[in-house]
């Protein structure tokens, strides 16, 4: 009979198959992987990817990512070196780049992050600790350069301004570098750290609160008196304005009247002096009918009008 | 083992074989799935990412592709055109209706994204504000909501680079805006400086995400709403009307003087040209004057004696007949004066 033939065939194949399976394993773009035999690491990690061989049953393989992978730590309460508390959230990006190292000493990734948990934590706390926070929240002195040339209109003078001196930007480098060092020895390289949130704790924050609007109040007074202030000024330009104005329309006219004046009078002059007698003679004869009303007139008969009322012959 | 047994438990039943038919069913099925995994479709805003073995190999383009089945070659789909959208301090439920922070109103979507980042003890406050309230230069406290848009410019790098992109985009945004909105005064995040913060927060973000070679092109940074905490709110606003107010002020004070130094002008104005009048007039009349004298002078000259007497007598004519009262006296009779009775006179005059 062929059946028991068959049979022994097939089994010859499924054991061929686990064999190969075994054997075989397939590293992804994204993985990296360590091969150990009875638990002692064989050659350096793999990082290429494709399909690779082992000896098998006896080599095991450890998958690692090769990715970046994300780190985000839990906020914490750290009190500056001007002693403000703060809830400081620290998030990073790291990668595995010694996946043997990575193997001994952290074994998982979840290890892993926890670790990072801790090494962060103390790192972040360490440096937070050692600078005040204006320059913890700031980068640049750029707040304070402005203000020299901003409009100024209701920028409320503040006595914590100070400047900063080291800044965020370089508080998180020295946090990332210091990081950086301790988490090489287990196989980690850390590609960035950042501080992803800062904010003050619940009483300090109703304290900035409570300062916050005392400085808009105060911010609100000052403009109003801005106002009233510019508004008097106006009032006061004004008052200037006008009198101003109406003095210089009085001088004018005075000027105006005065050289007119002037110029009759120069003509009069000029005309009359021609004959100055005849003048006299004849502006008082044009007076008399004027002011010489209703009066009573005591005449004598020597006067040029009645002496032909005496005697005709005048000598 | 088990196909040992057909020989002893299930004697009766036929043997089995493999008859002429079975064989090409099983060719067929295995051509069947074979073509089952060898088609795929990338749709038009799509790029295919093909993996042999797990090695990147090639990418492909919108349409029906072919790869060597049976999980040999696999494909990853990356949406390329699309432009992803993450919203921060704040999340759409629908289009047109926002979930802010108030009440919980959409408490699944706060505590699904809640669980990343959970703030131990910080007082369990909103989920979005924690996201939203940062710390301004000025050591104040504002409440900053934005947007970050953007879409995959490099599929390789994107499938292969980062484990968690959204994730990665989500914290590093946020270390972005903060570090952008701590370089800046309260004024200036809420009012001026939004366009300016913008494109820095945009710019930074870009160089972050390329430092890791996310394949990650940021589209736009946008801020929605940036507003003072709800607690400060009022005195903020107090600020806002106190400049109002001002305003006010001015204006009026300027209506006031536009009011009146105008018209002053005017007025002004019209004496100078009434005094121009005035100077025109005299003028006219001194010359009027000097002219008619001068001319009656001339005729005068000619014969003066005449003349002066013909003056006199016509104003004597005109003057005479106004005297009510005319007294002659002869000049060698001047005692009779002080016998006029001038008082009584002067009283009868007045009745």
């Amino acid at each position: 009979m062929k059946q028991p033939l068959i049979a022994l065939a097939l089994v010859a194949l499924a054991a061929c198959g686990v064999i190969v399976l075994n054997s075989a394993f397939i590293v992804d773009q994204t993985q990296q992987v360590v091969i150990t035999q009875f638990g002692e690491p064989v050659g350096g990690p793999l990082k290429e990817p494709g399909l690779r061989w082992k000896i098998p049953f006896i080599q095991v393989v450890h998958y690692f990512d090769k990715r970046i992978l994300e780190w985000d730590g839990y906020p914490s309460e750290i009190p500056t070196l001007d002693k403000k508390f703060i809830w400081v959230d620290v998030t990073g990006r790291w990668r595995i780049d010694d996946a043997l190292k990575f193997l001994q000493t952290m074994h998982t990734e979840i290890n892993a992050q926890s670790r990072l948990d801790d090494i962060m934590d103390g790192i972040t706390r360490n440096f937070i600790t050692r600078y005040r926070l204006p320059d913890i929240v700031r980068s640049t002195n750029r707040i304070l350069e402005e203000k020299v040339y901003g409009e100024g209109e209701d920028v409320v003078e503040e006595g914590e301004l100070e400047s900063v001196e080291v800044g965020r930007d370089r508080i998180t480098r020295q946090i990332l570098d210091t990081a950086r060092n301790i988490l090489k020895d287990y196989g980690i390289e850390l590609i960035d750290l950042r501080i992803k949130r800062i904010n003050y704790i619940q009483s300090v924050q109703l304290k900035v609160f409570e300062r916050m609007i005392s400085e808009r109040k105060r911010a609100a007074e000052t403009l109003r008196s801005q106002g009233q202030g510019v508004r008097a000024e106006i009032e006061g330009q004004k008052e200037k304005e006008l009198r101003r104005i109406v003095s210089e329309a009085y001088r004018k006219v005075q000027v105006l009247k005065g050289e007119a004046d002037a110029e009759a009078t120069r003509i009069y002059g000029e005309a009359f002096s021609q004959d100055p007698d005849f003048y006299a003679f004849m502006n008082t004869l044009e007076r008399y009918p004027e002011t010489l009303k209703e009066s009573r007139l005591v005449l004598t008969t020597d006067s040029d009008f009645l002496k032909y009322l005496k005697k005709v012959k005048t000598s | 083992m088990e196909i040992n047994l057909p020989n002893e438990g299930m004697p009766k039943l036929p043997p089995f074989r493999f008859g002429s038919w079975m064989v090409p069913v099983i060719i067929a099925l295995i051509l069947l799935t074979a073509a089952g995994s060898m088609f795929y479709q990338i749709g038009p805003d799509e790029v295919g990412v093909v993996q042999q073995f797990g090695k990147f190999v090639r990418t492909t383009n919108p349409g029906l592709r072919l790869k060597i089945p049976f999980g040999i070659e696999t494909v990853k789909k990356i949406r390329i055109t699309h432009v992803f959208k993450e919203e921060f301090g704040f999340r759409t439920v629908m289009t047109g209706q926002r979930s802010i922070f108030d009440g919980g109103s959409d408490r699944n979507i706060q505590t699904r994204r809640l669980t990343h980042s959970q703030y131990r003890s910080s007082g369990g406050g909103d989920p979005f504000l924690e996201e939203s309230l940062m710390l301004t230069g000025d050591l104040n406290v504002a409440v900053v909501e934005w947007i970050v848009q953007y879409r995959v410019k490099d599929p390789v790098q994107y499938a292969f680079r980062i484990r968690d992109q959204r994730e990665t985009l989500r914290n590093m945004s946020e270390a972005v805006m903060r570090l952008v909105v701590g370089d800046h005064a309260i004024n200036d995040v809420l009012t001026a400086g939004r366009e300016e913060m913008q494109i820095e927060a945009e710019q930074m973000l870009q160089d972050v995400l390329d430092s890791y070679g996310a394949g990650v092109e940021i589209r736009n940074v946008i801020l929605q709403d940036v507003n003072p905490p709800d607690e400060v709110k009022a005195s903020f606003n107090e600020v806002n009307e106190a400049r109002q107010e001002k305003e006010q002020v001015i204006n009026q004070a300027w209506k006031e003087y536009n009011r009146v130094i105008p018209r002053a002008k005017g007025e002004a104005e019209q004496k100078i040209r009434g005094a121009e009048g005035y100077a025109v007039e005299r003028i006219n009349q001194a010359n009027g004057d000097a002219e008619r004298f001068l001319l009656t002078l001339k005729a005068y000259r000619l014969a003066p004696e005449v003349t002066r007497q013909r003056l006199y007598l016509e104003m004597a004519e005109k003057v005479m007949p106004q005297f009510e009262e005319k007294l002659i006296l002869d000049d060698s009779q001047k005692g009779i004066v002080p016998l006029l009775q001038l008082t009584r006179e002067r009283g009868g005059r007045e009745p």
